[in-house]
């Protein structure tokens, strides 16, 4: 079964066209989804600008990372699930969107990029955790990350328009970026 | 009352120009949002060490004194991208509860943020009962997220 066919099938299942076609439920999730933004998205940018020496320049950068990692795990954690969800509810469409597929891999960089930095610079910590600048690598992991979730909430809204469904008039390439088949008519026109 | 002022906003250039674009509402919309994101997470972190959670350890008063122009500035581009939103749909805000409830709870939340809020989270530690702490802290996480969920259900409604 090809990902389409099985985003066809998932689209039809019960639960998909509920949530799709609830008057409240999708709504709720939606603003959850946005909600944990501030958590999430929030904390992630107030460890980034400690790391940038914008704020917090005495707190230890360790300090930052014990009490609020914690949080951003329970914001992340209630973003994917939401986020399926909000998914979900409108499988098929979602999987041939451009802004989706973008968001996705901007989400793969993003969490390289937190990779990259608590396996490297991050284990030196203790050299550089208060009074000094962080250095470059830290600053350089801050600045990426700043950027990709600022990226990462404008593809994510931009997921909501159909400017380059399948079945649009429009370039090759898009229709590549978006997955769509010659045959492909948009089924939302 | 208010109808005609708000009919005349939607009249006005910035709400034409909005609404005769593709993609100029979703660009300042995703401007909205990520100033969301960064004024949650200055007026969150302050909340939570109210409360006694996240960054223990560390005064509340300076926390706070440290994200202060944070909140400022994203107030402003909230504001800045919130308007120009506003411009291109007066009229069915006018229309909308949504709408009515988050003015009216960000009228609430910025007074309370600079009022209240700020004298008890700059306040010398133990200057106030724990107690007072906690319900600063929630009142603000009421307020604020009233003003969120509203601005989400405008899009919902109509």
């Amino acid at each position: 079964m090809s990902v389409r066919a099985a985003m066809q099938w998932l689209a039809n299942t019960e639960w998909s066209v509920a949530l799709h076609e609830s008057q409240y439920a999708y709504s709720i999730v939606e603003s959850i989804h946005v909600w944990t933004l501030c958590l999430f998205v929030g904390f992630a940018v107030l460890l980034d600008l400690r790391l940038v020496g914008a704020i917090f320049r005495g707190v230890p950068v360790s300090h930052m990372a014990r009490h609020l990692l914690p949080w951003t795990k329970v914001g992340f954690a209630v973003m994917a699930l939401s986020g399926i969800l909000l998914f979900y509810a409108i499988p098929l469409r979602t999987y041939h969107n451009a802004f989706f597929r973008l968001k996705a891999v901007l989400l793969v960089l993003a969490g390289l990029n937190a990779f990259v930095f608590h396996r490297g610079i991050y284990r030196s910590v203790p050299a550089w955790d208060i009074g000094v600048p962080a250095p470059r690598p830290a600053r350089r992991a801050a600045m990426f990350s700043l950027m990709l979730w600022a990226a990462i909430v404008f593809s994510g809204r931009m997921i909501a328009y159909n400017w380059f469904d399948c079945g649009k008039p429009q370039a090759a390439v898009i229709n590549a970026i978006a997955g769509c088949s010659p045959e492909d008519i948009d089924p939302y026109r | 009352m208010l109808l005609p002022l708000f009919q005349a906003l939607e009249a006005s250039a910035i709400g034409e120009a909005i609404r005769n674009s593709y993609w100029l509402f979703p660009a300042v919309e995703a401007c909205h949002l990520v100033g969301l994101a960064v004024i949650g997470g200055a007026i969150l972190v302050v909340d939570l060490r109210l409360l006694g959670l996240g960054l223990r350890g560390h005064p509340v008063s300076r926390l706070a004194r440290d994200v202060q122009p944070w909140v400022i500035g994203s107030l402003i581009l909230m504001v800045l991208s919130g308007v120009p939103l506003f411009l291109s749909e007066a009229i069915k805000c006018y229309y909308s509860f949504a709408f009515w409830t988050k003015m009216t709870a960000l009228l609430l939340a910025v007074v309370f943020t600079f009022t209240v809020r700020r004298v008890v989270a700059l306040a010398p530690e133990g200057r106030f009962p724990s107690a007072w702490n906690r319900t600063v802290a929630v009142t603000s996480l009421a307020l604020w997220s009233t003003v969120g969920w509203g601005g989400r259900w405008i899009g919902f409604s109509g």
